[in-house]
């Protein structure tokens, strides 16, 4: 063997190393006889990082986003708390009414609910922390009660709407003749169709009879509505990609090793779409809870006695001149918790989008 | 061309058809579903229940009722359950509250997009662009009638501004007109034109990396003419296609909560008060009505794009 | 010795990203006259094209940083202010683009996309930039050409598309003409005729024209003069007949080792250079090519400086330590110029 002038030591040892430099990818391959001591070492490329760590790393970079998820967590935790609230703090419930009631402010008793309808607003002290609505009831108990409910119709919401969006698409973006044929027509005429008004179509209607076993008043029921509504939202992007991604070799080279249809859907395909999923969850989820307050303020989601955001909203825009704190401080919650979601998922996009590199031109 | 649009009203109106017939049977298939019920009245007697569903035809099968629906939504004769108004003549009589809202509106939120857009894209990183960038992601945030509720708290009540109700005619008087219509304006503006300009920009921006633009800094071309003349009309392109179905959206929902929390006699306030009251013809036509929105415009965006791009005319 | 059309004094231009400095070219210098074809040639990530962008001052970022300089009649590319390259570009020096199909405005007819440049520089009215615009697509061989002026860019080939980008970049007469690789994106037989058009028109009008391209075909069939580039350095520069026949760079002798000639008996295996261009965030130490050259030696850690080592031959520069005897010994591979075939590093 030559002695090679540029090598440190001698062992033999084959490694090959992959890097990412900003024009593109290079490889070099290094045979026996030399030992890379340091990947960094002049001229060689540094070690490759996968997708998902690069995008975790560059997440962890993002302290806004990151700032965010916290608020986020603490919403979502104060809301999971509600009962604890309802009973240690305020001792009331969410759906109590209590329109006679009197409460001692700094002294002086007043009526929760005046003589004119008005009630009253916040007292920040424990019981009616943020006021009352004209029920008598705590705004802040139904806050927080309020605010489960929004995020669990939100949440199950947008599970439905991951599931079946991915799945139609799936389907139809594979599969192209008759599953295409039926549900694509199905999937644009719900496109199509204007979403607050089917929602409100659906959640009216089902509202009053329920469907089956479930109750008209369930939560399931808004959930449902939103789920579906938006299925066509994640479908139709999934079987953009999902028809870009079944003509490719490594499609094709799975289909000709014998693996069958829905094989290669799961085990091919379905990876590639997950970057896109994940992307897409945040935005459903942020979509969702909106929806949900729309639905609801027009009387068509949540319905009476329960309370969501939207409700509370709704409820409180009759009394904006006296009491605005009514309608105003369900609204700031709402707007945080989908700000939260919608600068979280920016992020993740950001982490996720090979664009965030900086191009050079060489 | 002629081609083009037939195919598109042909699947418009089996559009509108299939929207039709959606609504109708969620409603109808609802098992404790009663319009019967609704009209007589919450203390009505079964007989008077009765009677008022023979009345309706509410006992005939449910194909024969959409059939009859049909027919008198489209001889113009479908009246509502509630008022016992004539459902189409309703919304011909909103119609024009409507447009006075959405079009300016949407008219607003597209120049200030492009303005807004092409600012920041020129000015990256500066104080517009961060501003817009929160801006955007607050308006994808915030739900219309909760913009329109914290206005008119602020700038009619608070602050006595803008008068809080109230719909004057434009031929009547087109002061008094914009002045009641300004703040449901801004609502509905200002929460897409936040997300439109970021994607304006964002469009701006990847132009800046194209080809074609470096030949024409290569002519020697301003920034200036540079930018009007090959960068913003190249990314305006996939705004108009955007704008084209949100336009629609818009007419279908945030018209809605707009008109209700500033009680404009529009369609949309229409739409809402059948919706609280359970009123299926109101609800149908309105949903019908929408949808023929949503195609409507989306035919014209496909078409204003083949417009803009050459490249697609020869394929359309 | 009158003053050069273009005077590159030891450019150098780095651009800093998220993972460190890239020096993407690192003191590169070089001299055009009027009426001569300077090659530049190299492999992708060479610098070559970083330089000639630079020229045009469409490297400019925040992320960009420059030093050494570029005279073009008097001012200097590399320090001169936005306003000042606009009244230059498109008309002192110009510029032919790699992909005709993305360097056209697809939304702009062809005849505006040229007469767009030409009022950009001079006071004519559209009618008449119109005009001229149907003359030097005459001028480059576009059949018809007053008919297709109001034609878009997708309804041309990839010839007829580079011709109009030729025609445009010739327009105004510039002194430089820098072509980027114009015609690797076309098929061999257009890419004889774009050739033949590029020189026949450069020589109408006097121009001296910098010729990007990692294509030595193309080298040998244009080029008075050529540069060689590696890893943002210029390795070695000479006349045309000084770098085939006496090349004084190993990496160079890669290059030409590289060509299957017509003439002799194809090899085994295709002689290429082993190994990869090192990445510009972390360049070798001393010379740039050291990781890859068989011929190293401990001086190679010290950064050859650019001299003329040919005796008798003042313009012809290259860096590398080696001796003229050890050059012309180690060379020869195989009865021919070539760095060795199949190598591998050891």
């Amino acid at each position: 063997m030559i002695p090679d002038p540029l090598s440190d030591t001698g062992h033999p040892q084959a490694e090959v190393i992959a890097g990412t430099s900003p024009g593109g990818t290079t490889g070099i391959v290094i045979t026996p006889g030399e030992r890379v001591a340091d990947p960094w070492a002049e001229g060689r490329h540094p070690p490759a990082v996968g997708p998902w760590k690069l995008a975790a790393r560059r997440l962890r970079r993002n302290y806004v986003a990151q700032a965010f998820l916290v608020l986020f967590l603490v919403i979502v935790v104060a809301c999971l708390l509600a009962p604890f609230y309802a009973s240690h703090i305020a001792h009331i419930g969410p759906n109590t009414n209590n329109v006679t009631g009197t409460i001692n402010i700094g002294g002086k008793t007043t009526d929760v609910v005046s003589t004119d309808g008005v009630p009253i607003g916040p007292t920040f002290s424990s019981r009616y922390f943020f006021g009352a609505d004209s029920n008598g009831r705590d705004l802040a108990v139904r806050l927080l009660y309020g605010g489960r409910t929004s995020l669990l119709i939100g949440g199950i919401g947008t599970v439905i709407i991951i599931a079946f969006g991915t799945l139609v698409g799936l389907l139809t973006g594979y599969f192209r003749g008759v599953t295409d044929m039926i549900l694509r027509p199905l999937m644009e005429l719900i496109w199509s169709f204007p979403v607050v008004i089917l929602g409100v179509a659906l959640g009216t209607a089902l509202a009053l009879g329920g469907i089956g076993p479930v109750k008209g008043n369930s939560l399931y029921i808004p959930a449902f509505i939103i789920g579906v509504v938006f299925i066509p939202y994640l479908g139709k992007p999934i079987r953009g990609e999902v028809l870009r991604l079944r003509e490719m070799d490594f499609v094709e080279a799975a289909r000709v090793q014998g693996m069958g249809s829905w094989r290669i859907m799961l085990s091919e395909i379905l990876p590639n779409l997950a970057s896109m999923i994940t992307v897409f969850v945040p935005m459903m989820l942020a979509y969702a809870i909106l929806l949900e307050a729309y639905l609801s303020f027009l009387g068509a989601g949540v319905q009476a006695p329960n309370a969501s955001w939207g409700t509370l909203i709704s409820d409180g825009i009759s009394y904006i001149q006296t009491t605005p704190t009514f309608s105003l401080i369900p609204g700031a919650m709402l707007v945080l918790a989908v700000l939260s979601i919608n600068v979280v998922g920016d992020g993740i996009r950001d982490a996720l989008d090979p664009r965030a590199q900086i191009r050079v031109r060489t | 061309m002629a081609r083009f649009i037939v195919r598109r009203m042909a699947s418009a109106i089996l559009l509108l058809f299939a929207v039709s017939i959606v609504v109708f049977a969620i409603f109808e298939v609802i098992p404790s579903y009663n319009p019967a019920r609704a009209i007589a009245g919450r203390n009505a007697t079964a007989t008077t229940v009765a009677e008022v569903s023979h009345k309706f035809g509410f006992d005939k099968p449910v194909y024969v009722q959409y059939a009859k629906t049909m027919e008198l939504i489209f001889t113009g004769q479908v009246i509502d359950y509630n008022d016992n108004l004539n459902v189409d003549s309703q919304f011909a009589q909103r119609f024009p509250v409507t447009v006075s809202l959405v079009v300016p509106a949407a008219l607003i939120w597209l120049a200030g997009a492009v303005v807004l857009g092409s600012i920041s894209a020129l000015r990256v990183g500066g104080l517009a662009d961060r501003g817009l960038m929160v801006a955007a992601i607050l308006g994808v945030s915030i739900p219309v009638f909760l913009l329109a509720a914290v206005l008119l708290y602020a700038f009619a009540f608070k602050l006595p501004w803008f008068p809080n109700t109230g719909y004057v005619t434009l031929p009547d008087n087109p002061a008094q007109w914009a002045y009641h219509l300004f703040l449901p304006w801004i609502s509905i503006a200002i929460l897409s034109i936040g997300f439109y300009s970021r994607v304006l920009r964002s469009n701006l921006l990847d132009m800046v990396n194209e080809d074609f633009v470096r030949t024409a800094r290569a002519k020697g071309l301003t920034r200036r003419q540079v930018f009007n003349r090959h960068v913003l009309r190249n990314s305006l392109m996939p705004i108009v296609t955007m704008f084209g179905l949100d336009f629609a959206v818009l007419l279908g929902g945030a018209a809605l909560v707009t008109e209700t929390v500033f009680n404009l006699p529009g369609i949309g306030q229409y739409e809402a008060q059948a919706i609280g009251n359970l009123d299926v013809p109101p609800i149908l036509v309105g949903a019908m009505f929408t949808a023929f929105f949503v195609v409507l415009f989306s035919a014209i965006s496909d078409i204003v794009y083949a417009l803009l791009d050459p490249r697609v005319r020869l394929a359309g | 010795m009158t003053e050069p059309l273009l005077d590159v004094q030891d450019l150098q231009v780095s651009f800093a990203t998220e993972d460190g400095l890239v020096r993407a070219v690192d003191g590169v210098s070089f001299t055009l006259d009027r009426g001569e074809v300077v090659a530049i040639v190299g492999e992708s990530g060479s610098g070559k094209s970083v330089t000639v962008m630079t020229l045009m001052g469409l490297t400019r970022s925040p992320n960009a940083r420059f030093a050494g300089s570029a005279r073009l009649r008097g001012g200097d590319l590399v320090t001169a202010s936005e306003q000042e390259l606009e009244r230059v570009r498109g008309k002192e020096i110009a510029m032919i683009f790699q992909d005709p199909i993305s360097s056209l405005s697809p939304v702009m007819r062809i005849g505006n996309q040229i007469a767009e440049q030409i009022r950009a520089h001079e006071k004519v009215s559209k009618a008449d930039a119109l005009d001229r615009a149907a003359d030097l697509m005459e001028r480059v061989g576009i059949p018809r050409a007053r008919d297709r002026l109001r034609a878009y860019p997708h309804e041309f080939s990839g010839g007829m598309r580079q011709r109009v980008m030729i025609a445009m970049a010739l327009s105004l007469s510039p002194g430089v003409l820098i072509a980027d690789e114009p015609t690797t994106a076309l098929d061999v037989t257009v890419q004889a005729q774009i050739l033949k058009e590029i020189k026949q028109l450069s020589s109408e009008s006097d121009s001296g024209v910098i010729f990007v391209t990692h294509d030595l075909g193309v080298v040998a069939d244009i080029a008075d003069r050529v540069l060689v580039m590696y890893a943002g350095r210029l390795v070695e520069q000479g006349t045309l007949d000084e770098i085939f026949f006496d090349p004084q760079h190993p990496y160079t002798w890669g290059l030409m080792g590289s060509v299957t000639r017509v003439d002799r008996d194809p090899p085994r295996r295709l002689p290429a250079i082993p190994g990869q261009p090192p990445s510009l965030l972390r360049v070798p130490e001393g010379c740039h090519f050291r990781p890859r050259c068989r011929h190293a030696f401990d001086r190679c850690r010290e950064v050859p400086p650019l001299e003329s080592r040919v005796p008798g031959y003042p313009e012809h520069l290259d860096r590398c330590w080696l001796d003229l005897a050890d050059k012309h010994a180690k060379r020869e591979v195989g009865g021919r110029i070539g760095l060795a075939e199949g190598d591998v590093i050891k």
